[in-house]
């Protein structure tokens, strides 16, 4: 049978996001607790979650998670990262064994920034080198999968139960301002590790939900820039895509949410001439960006969370307030076991982005 | 009221309009049936000139001089429509001659005319012309 | 000639039973092939007039009349099939190069019908047209290649010029001469009530259809043929015309017999001489010639309208393409070996060129290869012949049609292929008056909105089946095509995969 990434799979999934908007400290429980009641939503066949500002002791290092088949992969890629970064730590990611978790890789974590002298060469910005060096090594290196690199943020993934992975990779030992989660439904695979949510570039993270019937028009154009889908699936495109928009274009997420979910030409007809303008501008200069079919997702930045539903609302997805904190997820039972008492509860329309930024971020118009 | 109007810049002179109102007109189903090795005595006639045709039926005037002319009430005017009452014409022709663009001519029988009235008397429900015509060049239209 | 070589292709059937003597197929035939005897009383006819374009067959009120395929044989060879020995005889009889017209007639394969479409099925919705918006509106251009902001963070509208389709197909070139002054009159005004575009030829735009400048492509090929400054800008777009896929490499050809006084004076050329196009552009002899030219007219209007630049399909067309997405080129017109045309030689028509599947996916691969995909836009020709067609057009990654032979038998257009002898019995292809004023514009027109119309629902039910709402979701989008039929290396180069895969 073929991996994920010589065959594109289908899949329909949960998620659930939350983040304190004074930066308090949110424990990953919570997020297990909050993913665990949509169950039924996932088929075992992959979990996982982010977490931002876990690792406050190394908030300028970029955190590596990488999945290898062998140790022979490890040693390949640790010589490929010794020629590239400087590593300031390297660690196993700690987990607890569970007979839930199976076809286990080697999982390990590396602190790391660019070598001064390579990423001069590479005449690239920091982060394009970085993100092309991930690029590299999980289209060239065989059995080696970089499935984390952002600053003080990390992914965890595995085959399994989301609430399974979650105490798997044990999250309760962690402290986030932000979590988003994701169960997965695949339905013509046993899955990958690799496979599963959420899925990251740099510090970009994206849980999704849906199967979107754009996949292979947006590939083929992001591809046109220097990114790679290799695992042939929604998510990974859509976050190339919000990286390409967000960090590439400098476009603010409000501007990323019109290309990639655009509001219907008959609705821009009857905006103010300004924002039809901008509106019109953006659908024609990214007119193969644009996403259709359903999916609602939850982007997570370093700072913030980004909701989003396709412009149909073809998916579920609700927005929780209470205090300081925002929550969001596919169904409004995952937002009450863990906040039973909520200020508002709502539910965007499609294509209307909901950006929930840390307080001390939110003058910050672009985030790139 | 609906009239026919020939815009003569798209009359082909294929002389189909006439074919298909002798058939309307025949009460007959089927136009081969109807038609053939028959010489057809339309109400429609297409004039031919060096580069333009022309077909030509009643225009039922609003001032009809046919109807004026008429010295037994055969024909009549009513609401824009100028019919024709078989029973009470006799053949005298006077309306043929007073008609300035010769749209009433002798129905054949020799003691009675006859003139387009617009297939509101057959089986057609509109003219027959304008439906057959190939190129649009007669329409049935309010002006 | 005392030999007669050649036997009619076709026989006029007419059922005596059912023939009226109306005589309207003796009226309409401009071959005169029926006319009317007396001494028999009754219709008669010449076979060998019959070019088989079914006027009389469409006007005949009682459907008395059926042209078939004669069935006189040749004794038979599979080598020197009946086509083979008949234009050997035309040819030794005439000496001359053999003249046809419209698209490539022959069995190649028609990639289009070894293409299969997707659709939902429980993991993703389908969606209804009929409830939901469905969007077809196609913006044809280059894309910015950076995000510019004015002070205030405002983004900056720096798009170069666009064309703003309604739907993705366009009326393709047909140069007034080749076809006739109502044609155009019906071609242009069902672009501007489509909201698309069609395209004046290389024979100039005559002066009555300036006013529909906002729907008008006007065209510049080899012979230069109507083009002032006036022209340039009266059209929305420009297209430079290198090559058509019916005969590549060659220029147009409009006999003098055709060039009457009002085609004179479009084409800015004397009454009655042959327009010749020569058949290269005598200042185009490499790539980065017509980039001069492409500069050349956008300075003359001022960069105000979209540059498109047209080619045949041919062997090497993705790195012809590529050279010219880097020439300046706003749009990439590209025309495959079936397109149609008012006259080429038979052997060019009929051996040169490639088809518009295979060019089509070449091109658009290439172009991602290189990243350039997104400077340019690419619209594709050379017999679309059904929505069907378009969206798989479209998914291999065009981003919008044109269409002439389809859009000419909207017209009335029968496909009997002799556009060459300016005898259209249906009033396209011909500059006799009698015979052009049988295509009406008011009807023309109306049928040309129609068929585009059409096309727009069935590519609306066909997205929504596939889940896409947006044609943009669909451009490119290779994984709702599947070949069937198909070797590994068509399947390669169609960059798709066989269904069941």
């Amino acid at each position: 049978m073929k991996r994920e990434g010589e065959i594109r799979i289908p899949s329909g999934c949960a998620i659930s996001g939350v983040i304190s908007k004074s930066g308090k400290s949110i424990n990953g429980r919570e997020m297990i607790t909050s993913i665990s009641t949509m169950h039924d939503r996932s088929n075992g066949l992959g979990g996982g979650f982010a977490g931002y500002g876990i690792y406050p002791q190394y908030p300028d290092l970029y955190a590596f998670h990488v999945f290898y088949d062998s140790n022979k992969s490890r040693e390949e890629c640790e010589r490929f990262l010794d020629r590239h970064f400087d590593i300031i730590n390297l660690s196993k990611i700690p987990v607890r064994k569970s007979d839930k978790i199976i076809a286990e890789p080697l999982i390990w974590r590396y602190f790391v920034e660019p070598l001064k002298t390579k990423l001069k060469d590479s005449k690239l910005d920091e982060k394009e080198f970085v993100s092309k060096c991930v690029i590299n090594i999980n289209s060239n290196i065989e059995g080696a999968y970089v499935f984390s690199c952002g600053k003080n943020m990390g992914i965890f993934k595995a085959l399994g139960y989301p609430e399974d992975v979650g105490e798997y990779f044990r999250l309760d030992e962690y402290e986030g301002y932000a979590w988003t989660a994701h169960g997965r439904y695949p339905t013509n695979t046993p899955g990958w590790w690799g496979g599963a949510h959420p899925f990251g570039m740099l510090d970009y993270s994206i849980v999704h939900n849906g199967e979107i019937s754009s996949y292979d028009s947006n590939r083929r154009n992001i591809e046109m820039y220097g990114y790679k889908c290799t695992l042939q699936t929604d998510t990974e495109v859509i976050t190339y895509i919000i990286d390409f928009l967000l960090r590439k274009k400098g476009l603010s997420l409000e501007e990323a949410a019109k290309v990639i979910a655009a509001p219907f030409w008959s609705t821009i007809d009857h905006m103010d001439e300004e924002e039809a303008a901008q509106a019109r501008y953006l659908r024609a200069a990214f007119s193969n960006l644009l996403i259709t079919g359903p999916f609602s997702i939850i982007l997570g930045f370093e700072g913030g969370l980004m909701a989003l539903n396709d412009r149909l609302k073809l998916r579920s997805m609700v927005i929780g307030e209470k205090d300081d904190r925002v929550y969001m997820a596919s169904e409004e039972c995952a937002i009450r076991v863990i906040e039973p008492e909520l200020d508002r509860i709502w539910s965007p329309n499609g294509g209307q982005p909901v950006i929930v930024t840390l307080d001390s971020c939110k003058d910050k118009i672009f985030i790139k | 009221m609906k009239r026919i109007y020939v815009n003569e810049k798209w009359c082909l002179g294929c002389h189909l309009c006439e074919y298909y109102c002798a058939f309307a007109n025949s009460g007959k189903d089927d136009m081969a049936k109807a038609l053939k090795g028959v010489k057809i005595n339309p109400r429609i006639r297409v004039e031919e000139g060096e580069k333009i045709n022309f077909a030509v039926s009643c225009r039922h005037c609003e001032e009809p001089l046919c109807v004026k002319s008429c010295i037994t009430g055969a024909l009549t005017i009513k609401d824009g429509l100028i019919s024709f009452n078989k029973d009470k014409c006799v053949g005298c022709y006077t309306c043929i001659m007073s008609c300035p663009y010769g749209c009433i001519m002798p129905d054949g029988s020799g003691h009675a005319v006859q003139k387009c009235e617009l297939c509101t008397k057959n089986a057609c429900g509109e003219p027959a012309c304008v439906k057959g015509c190939p190129n649009q060049a007669i329409v049935f239209e309010e002006r | 000639m005392a030999v007669n070589y050649l036997y009619p292709e076709y026989e006029i059937v007419r059922d005596t039973n059912k023939c009226i003597a109306c005589r309207v197929c003796e009226r309409q035939c401009a071959n005169e092939a029926h006319w009317f005897d007396p001494e028999q009383d009754k219709m008669v006819c010449d076979n060998a007039k019959c070019v088989c374009c079914h006027r009389c067959v469409s006007l005949c009120p009682t459907k008395a009349l059926k042209i078939v395929k004669s069935d006189h044989t040749f004794r038979e060879n599979a080598n020197w099939t009946a086509k083979n020995i008949k234009e050997v005889y035309r040819q030794a009889g005439s000496g001359g190069v053999l003249l046809s017209s419209m698209g490539n007639p022959e069995p190649y394969p028609v990639y289009w019908d070894k293409i299969l479409l997707n659709a939902s099925q429980v993991t993703n919705p389908s969606i209804d047209p009929l409830r939901e918006p469905m969007e077809t509106v196609t913006y044809l251009g280059k894309k910015p290649t950076k995000i510019e902001r004015d002070k205030n963070g405002k983004i900056i509208n720096n798009l170069a010029p666009q064309l703003k389709l309604s739907t993705p197909v366009m009326f393709s070139a047909m140069s007034y001469g080749s076809i006739s002054y109502n044609a155009h009159e019906s071609l242009a005004r069902a672009a501007e009530e489509l909201g698309i575009y069609y395209n004046t030829g290389e024979g100039g735009l005559h002066e009555d259809f300036y006013k529909y400048g906002a729907n008008t492509i006007v065209q510049v090929a080899s012979g230069r043929f109507g083009v002032s400054k006036d022209y340039l800008n009266a059209g929305a777009a420009i297209e430079i015309k290198i090559g058509q896929g019916a005969k590549p490499g060659i220029g147009g050809h409009l006999p003098g017999i055709k060039v009457s006084e009002d085609i004179s004076k479009t084409r800015m050329i004397p009454l009655g001489t042959d327009a010749i196009s020569p058949a290269p552009h005598h200042d185009i002899y490499s790539i980065e010639d017509l980039r001069q030219l492409v500069y050349s007219l956008k300075e003359a209007s001022d960069y105000k309208k979209p540059v498109i630049v047209k080619i045949a399909a041919v062997h090497n067309v993705a790195a012809i393409a590529s050279g010219i997405a880097r020439s300046g080129a706003d749009i990439i017109a590209i025309d495959g070996y079936r397109g149609g045309t008012g006259a080429a030689p038979t052997r060019i028509r009929d051996n040169v060129g490639i088809p518009i599947e295979l060019a089509l996916a070449s091109v658009d691969s290439r172009l991602r290869e290189e990243g350039i995909r997104d400077s340019v836009a690419v619209v594709v020709g050379g017999s679309i012949r059904s929505s069907a067609d378009l969206v798989k057009a479209i998914a291999l990654g065009a981003d919008a049609c044109y269409i002439a032979t389809a859009a000419c038998l909207a017209m009335g257009c029968h496909l009997c292929r002799s556009c060459q002898a300016g005898r259209c019995n249906w009033g396209i292809a011909t500059q006799r008056p009698e015979l052009v004023k049988r295509l009406n514009p008011d009807v023309g027109y109306k049928r040309l909105v129609n068929l585009v119309r059409a096309w727009d629902h069935e590519i609306k039910e066909i997205m929504g089946g596939m889940g896409i709402n947006s044609i943009e979701s669909l451009r490119g989008n290779r994984l709702m095509l599947r070949g069937i039929g198909l070797s590994e290396k068509e399947l390669a180069i169609l960059g798709i995969k066989h269904a069941g895969e």
